[in-house]
């Protein structure tokens, strides 16, 4: 009883790391319409980046700066926040899925860096090591799963509670007229290219804490964790819980890593070991094509957006249009 | 010294290009950047070792290698089928999800995030089907010539270059000469006006299909016989696609093949110079490149 509740508290404490990246992208998706396809990388820009802050000194690696959790997470953000305004900057002037082919670029560089600058990143084998919070706390099981899943529902509060405000200030109501009817927000003075370049990094900001929460709970970060699967697994988790809804966001990214724990326990499970790498990409051929079915038939998620004045689908309009980018 | 990445820089570099027509032809005509076209080089070429192999293995002769090459006419023959299905896959997929998704008048956006999912099920269905360790079309192994002082080629090299310079000029011609690739530039310039001069919409996008699918199964077929066949080749390949479409500019099949050969050769260079394992980051320095200095590529029209 109590592994399954410690186990419990483990679970979801990694879903809810999912869901602040969830936080993240529904700001850049849900309310802005900006397609990230490099997610991984911003994520992995803010473990990386706390990893090497808050690491005590190791040789052969630069960085190991020891310094506080918080530090580092702050860092994490604004690690891949900064990185997120210079693609926006980059790209936003220009066609919509420009920034998708940019960002789906930066990741394969981000990649490819963490694998090669090993005197920094520690190459192929990652960063290990990583103060875990209450790490004082670790030899008694139960009491260190709770106190961390704590700090965790605290962070996605707190993420939830400060994009709330934003979404529902003035300058969230200009992001969704933009969304909504570019023409009509710029002929009322609305920058377009300055309200999403800010949406965009802001977001970015948000994923890379997620990154950095998480590198802080498995205690280890490595390359292959930030394969475009993850990229993957955030979307699906938006678009499962409904995209513009924050509250969608939180869900889809319990349902969705619940779906993934369970199904990856079943394939490892019922298939001999030799035959595990073949089934669990047909669990990623699976969510594939369970991503495109909900665009197909379901495109505002399980809650859709809610709260907002949102133009309802006309029997002339179009029933199944997600989002209303003008490009 | 110099002359070497320049052979291995323009034989990569007319794949690239093959591949990029496709994605060219698919943003200008369909308007989206499509994620999936990467998937159809991996099919093309996983399709063609699956028929070269029955070729192969019910008739022994076709196994054995053409003159100076290093495989036998089950390849030809098999890259002919390979053609075929792969252009049948590309319009199942259109049947199945970017035509339904058109028809319920879906933004760009949302076609695009599609093509994502889609190239992750198809890339993963290949890696369910074959595994994810690579495979080759022959066993053979060939040695490079001397061509020139400095310069050695595999007959096998020079056929991908040779291939690859006779399907430009031939979809050249096809795009500006015949009729049908007149309604193709047409519907890139304008679709309601060509739909309006009675230009049959569907039938062009079938074309775009088509046409995209078979000179990526070639790609595809020619990325294998030189390298390998991987799950990943596609995925791999699809920065340096999008790189060299965007550079060559979007629409235009000469901007995509040219822009192709310099990714190639970019890479060639990086390699020789700087260190294969950066390889990979030289289409993401050149997209950025051309979106900060000419967003509209080399042989593109200014866009909004």
């Amino acid at each position: 009883m109590i592994e399954i509740l410690s186990y419990g508290a483990f679970f979801l404490t990694m879903a809810l790391t999912y869901a602040v990246i969830a936080l993240g992208l529904n700001l850049q998706w849900g309310q802005t319409g900006l397609f990230n396809v490099g997610i991984a990388g911003f994520v992995a820009v803010g473990a990386y980046v706390s990893a090497i802050l808050t690491t005590p000194f190791s040789d052969g690696r630069l960085g190991g700066f020891d310094l506080p959790i918080v530090v580092g997470w702050i860092g994490g953000g604004l690690g891949a926040g900064f990185l997120c305004l210079l693609l926006g900057a980059l790209t936003l002037r220009l066609r919509s899925d420009y920034l998708a082919i940019a960002t789906f670029g930066a990741a394969v560089v981000i990649q490819l860096a963490l694998l090669n600058l090993e005197a920094l990143t520690g190459g192929p084998f990652g960063i290990s090591f990583i103060p875990r919070p209450f790490a004082d706390l670790s030899d008694r099981a139960n009491l260190f799963a709770f106190a961390n899943l704590a700090v965790m529902v605290v962070l996605v509060l707190a993420c939830y509670a400060a994009l709330q405000h934003l979404v529902r200030s003035p300058w969230g109501r200009v992001l969704r007229a933009l969304r909504e009817d570019e023409t009509a927000a710029r002929a009322l003075g609305k920058n377009p290219v300055s309200y999403r370049l800010q949406a965009f990094a802001i977001g970015g900001c948000v994923m890379g804490l997620g990154g950095a929460a998480q590198g802080h709970f498995i205690g280890f970060i490595a390359p292959e964790n930030y394969l475009p699967t993850l990229t993957f697994q955030v979307w699906a988790m938006l678009i499962i819980g409904g995209s513009g809804n924050m509250r969608g966001a939180v869900l889809g990214a319990v349902l969705v890593w619940a779906i993934w724990a369970l199904s990856g326990s079943v394939v490892s499970s019922v298939f001999p070991a030799d035959q595990q790498a073949r089934a669990a990409s047909l669990q990623i051929v699976l969510i594939g094509v369970s991503l495109c079915a909900v665009l197909l038939l379901r495109p505002r998620g399980i809650l859709g957006e809610a709260g907002t004045l949102r133009r309802q689908p006309k029997a002339t309009s179009t029933p199944s249009e997600g989002q209303n980018t003008h490009d | 010294m110099m002359l070497q990445p320049i052979m291995d820089g323009l034989v990569n570099g007319a794949i690239i290009g093959l591949g990029a027509i496709g994605v060219t032809l698919t943003y200008a005509i369909l308007r989206f950047a499509n994620f999936a076209h990467g998937e159809m080089l991996s099919w093309g070429a996983y399709i063609a070792l699956t028929l070269s192999g029955l070729l192969g293995a019910l008739l022994p002769a076709l196994a054995t290698p053409i003159g100076p090459f290093s495989f036998g006419w089950s390849v030809p023959i098999a890259l002919v089928g390979s053609v075929v299905l792969t252009s049948v896959l590309a319009l199942a997929v259109d049947w199945l999800l970017f035509g339904r998704l058109r028809a319920s008048g879906a933004v760009t956006i949302i076609l695009v995030m599609a093509s994502f999912g889609a190239a992750l099920a198809l890339r993963n269905l290949l890696e369910f089907i074959y595994t994810s360790s690579p495979a080759y079309f022959t066993n053979a192994l060939q040695i490079s010539k001397q061509i020139l002082p400095g310069l050695r080629a595999t007959p096998d090299q020079l056929l991908v270059l040779g291939l690859g310079a006779v399907l430009v000029v031939l979809v050249h011609l096809l795009l500006t000469r015949s009729a049908s690739g007149r309604s193709m530039r047409a519907v890139s310039e304008d679709p309601q006006l060509a739909a309006l001069v009675g230009i049959d919409t569907r039938a062009v996008i079938r074309m775009v299909w088509i046409l995209g699918a078979a000179l990526a199964a070639v790609g595809g077929i020619m990325s294998g016989v030189i390298v390998q066949i991987r799950p990943t080749m596609g995925l791999d390949l699809l920065l340096p696609l999008f790189a060299a479409a965007i550079l060559g500019g979007i629409g235009s099949v000469p901007g995509a093949m040219l822009a192709g050969l310099f990714v190639g050769l970019a890479e060639a260079f990086t390699v020789q110079f700087i260190g294969a394992e950066w390889r990979a980051a030289v289409s993401f320095v050149i997209l950025v490149a051309v979106l900060l200095l000419r967003p509209q590529g080399i042989f593109g029209k200014a866009m909004a």
